[in-house]
């Protein structure tokens, strides 16, 4: 804490945060005003008489029902939902035990193994989609939600690996060996002992995978055609985007109600999850 | 409770020789310590007692089983860490019942188990509690309840006291002491304090660089070091030691340095005798040091500049130097000296030690 003089504290922390505050909040602010603008004021030149660019007198809900009514938006919800939380579910698991092996167990090459997956994710999708649009279409799974279920993994699993590598690192080995001094086999002294411990770490590496894949653009575009198999970011963009028509309205209005459940989930599991990437384990 | 045997025990690292052709026998009911500087091999011997490192050549035995293959779990025996080693996710009671439900004991038997324990140790009220919420003894309770209840066939403490500040050390170890009286087990103690390795100890093996120096009970280490690191390794503050020449002067011996021309005692002169005219460390305890009175030999006695003064209350610590050599020596509290003065020492001749001054081996 700043000490010393009232007007220190003021210069010194309560400015800056809140110039940082709004700097960092203002396109949400942005993005709930045009939700509820009426179209009347959306378009209204900026040297109008009445023009207020940052609020509105006549708040309208027309873009949100539009939305949910005239696209198929909620399909896009329960797609993009479903997705993510397969797609996090498999890495999560992959990444859990290829975390532990590559941090715990002695086999040989586990250094370099642990930097080529980290390698794997570092390959920009923007690459990696050439190929894996011919194994999509070899597959014939093209246009169906498994299509991403399965390719998101390939950047989700190193990600969580690496992330539950450091996070197993810092759990004193101590406790693992006393387990299996108690009694533990090496599988039960993970299960009973370790992934308790680990559950910050497992939780923040959830979170992340899920955010990832919520707000996956690249893979969605190219492996989904038809619109109601579309996620969030690809549905808003592609369906409310027409030429060079921007529907400002509708457009914010899904983008708002897209980052509602990642915010909804990082909110819930905040002190977890920065626990998790800290890497605290008290003892 | 069981007797443990290490045979020609050696473990290597890649490219490090941590344990080397270690052989001991610990008795059943035994405490014994392991005591040496870090990197001294003690913990290595101790996980490989453990099941924790593999062995690299050579056996260990729990019982009359030889247990080189044998997973932890399956070698009967219970271990006390530096760190604690206690689950933060389960309560006192729940971490002191672990090794018992894995083991697949009946519910009363562990509420049983754990009253014992608890009561033993005097943690019954910390029973609900988390280990975060623990002081340090606390904590170090909780890890001695852990390896109670599995009345395992041996204890093993790596440095199980080292974690504790100075107060709560010592009364730990009056409580480990009691416990093993109380217990019983079989008990390897690993420790780099020669204190608690003497106080603990019914045998203490001093290692250095992965070899056994000595084994032995405490006294037998105090009173007759196998080697000049034994001798400064046991004993605080450690044994004094000064470079010498052995001379020769009719029938009798001299060890002799600028500093002082000590007569060696009689009862050592036939072992000394082949080492007249060599070099050799003459290694005396500062509390076989006194003030020079009129009893003292001349023969035994020499002059000593003080440069410091150590008041420790119950003793004086004098730290002087002897020629080129310096020294501690203990004296009563009563005596009274300043910096810088000259005084004449005399010593205890029948505590005399006597090294090679090559081999460094006890002459």
């Amino acid at each position: 804490m700043i000490e010393g003089a009232k007007w220190r504290r003021w210069v010194y922390f309560y400015i800056p945060l809140g110039g940082f505050l709004i700097w960092l909040l203002f396109p949400f602010y942005w993005m709930l005003i045009t939700t509820v603008r009426p179209d009347g004021e959306l378009y209204r030149p900026w040297n109008a008489p009445n023009y207020t660019p940052f609020w509105t007198s006549n708040p309208t809900f027309e873009h949100i029902s539009y939305l949910f009514t005239e696209t198929l938006f909620a399909t896009w919800l329960w797609n993009t939902m479903v997705i993510a939380l397969a797609a996090t579910a498999i890495s999560l698991v992959c990444g859990v035990f290829a975390g532990y092996a590559l941090s715990r167990l002695k086999f040989p090459f586990a250094g370099s193994l642990g930097t080529m997956i980290f390698v794997t994710y570092l390959v920009p999708q923007t690459l990696l989609f050439i190929p894996l649009a011919d194994i999509i279409r070899n597959f014939r799974i093209g246009d169906s939600p498994w299509a991403l279920i399965l390719t998101y993994p390939t950047f989700l699993i190193p990600f969580c690996t690496w992330l539950m590598m450091g996070y197993f690192k810092a759990i004193p080995k101590e406790l693992e060996e006393c387990a299996r001094i108690d009694g533990a086999s090496r599988w039960q002294a993970m299960v009973y002992i370790i992934l308790p411990v680990a559950v910050p770490g497992i939780l923040s590496a959830g979170i992340f995978a899920f955010t990832l894949s919520w707000n996956e653009f690249i893979y969605a575009l190219v492996f989904l055609s038809s619109p109601q198999e579309k996620t969030v970011p690809v549905g808003v963009v592609s369906e409310l985007i027409r030429g060079d028509v921007f529907f400002w309205g509708p457009l914010m209005a899904g983008a708002l109600l897209g980052s509602i459940p990642v915010a909804i989930a990082y909110s819930f599991f905040v002190e977890h999850y920065v626990s998790g990437l800290t890497g605290s384990v008290k003892g | 409770m069981a007797r443990v045997l290490l045979r020609n025990l050696n473990k290597h690292y890649e490219t490090f020789h941590a344990v080397k052709d270690v052989d001991l026998e610990i008795q059943d009911r035994e405490f014994v310590v392991l005591v040496g500087p870090s990197g001294c091999g003690k913990t290595t011997t101790l996980r490989m007692i453990a099941g924790l490192e593999a062995i690299t050549s050579g056996e260990i035995l729990i019982g009359d089983t030889v247990v080189n293959e044998m997973p932890p779990m399956d070698r009967d025996i219970a271990m006390v860490f530096q760190n604690y080693a206690l689950y933060p996710h389960m309560s006192v009671r729940d971490n002191m019942a672990f090794g018992l439900k894995m083991r697949k004991f009946e519910r009363a038997e562990i509420d049983r188990r754990v009253k014992i324990a608890s009561d033993i140790l005097g943690i019954e009220a910390l029973l609900h509690r988390k280990p975060r919420q623990l002081s340090g003894g606390q904590r170090q309770r909780v890890a001695l309840g852990r390896a109670i209840v599995r009345n395992p066939q041996v204890f093993l403490f790596d440095e199980p006291l080292s974690n504790l500040d100075a107060k709560l050390r010592v009364q730990m170890r009056v409580e480990l002491k009691k416990l093993h009286e109380r217990l019983g087990t079989t008990a390897v103690y690993v420790t780099h304090d020669q204190v608690e390795a003497m106080t603990l100890g019914d045998r203490v093996v001093v290692m250095k660089d992965g070899w056994v120096q000595q084994v032995g009970d405490p006294l037998e280490l105090y009173n007759n070091p196998a080697n000049k690191f034994v001798a400064g390794f046991i004993g605080s503050p450690g044994m004094n030691f000064a470079a010498v020449t052995i001379e020769r002067d009719g029938d009798a011996l001299w060890a002799a340095n600028p500093g002082m021309r000590v007569r060696v005692p009689d009862a050592i002169v036939t072992r000394l005798g082949p080492h007249s005219g060599r070099a050799a460390t003459l290694g005396i305890r500062p509390e076989d040091l006194h003030i020079a009175g009129p009893a003292d030999d001349a023969g035994h006695c020499f002059d000593a500049h003080v440069e410091v003064v150590e008041r420790l209350g119950s003793e004086i610590l004098l730290d002087v130097s002897v020629g080129p050599s310096s020294m501690v020596a203990s004296v009563p509290p009563t005596v009274r000296t300043k910096m810088h003065e000259t005084i004449r020492l005399a010593l205890d001749p029948e505590r005399l030690h006597f090294f090679d001054a090559e081999t460094e081996a006890a002459i």
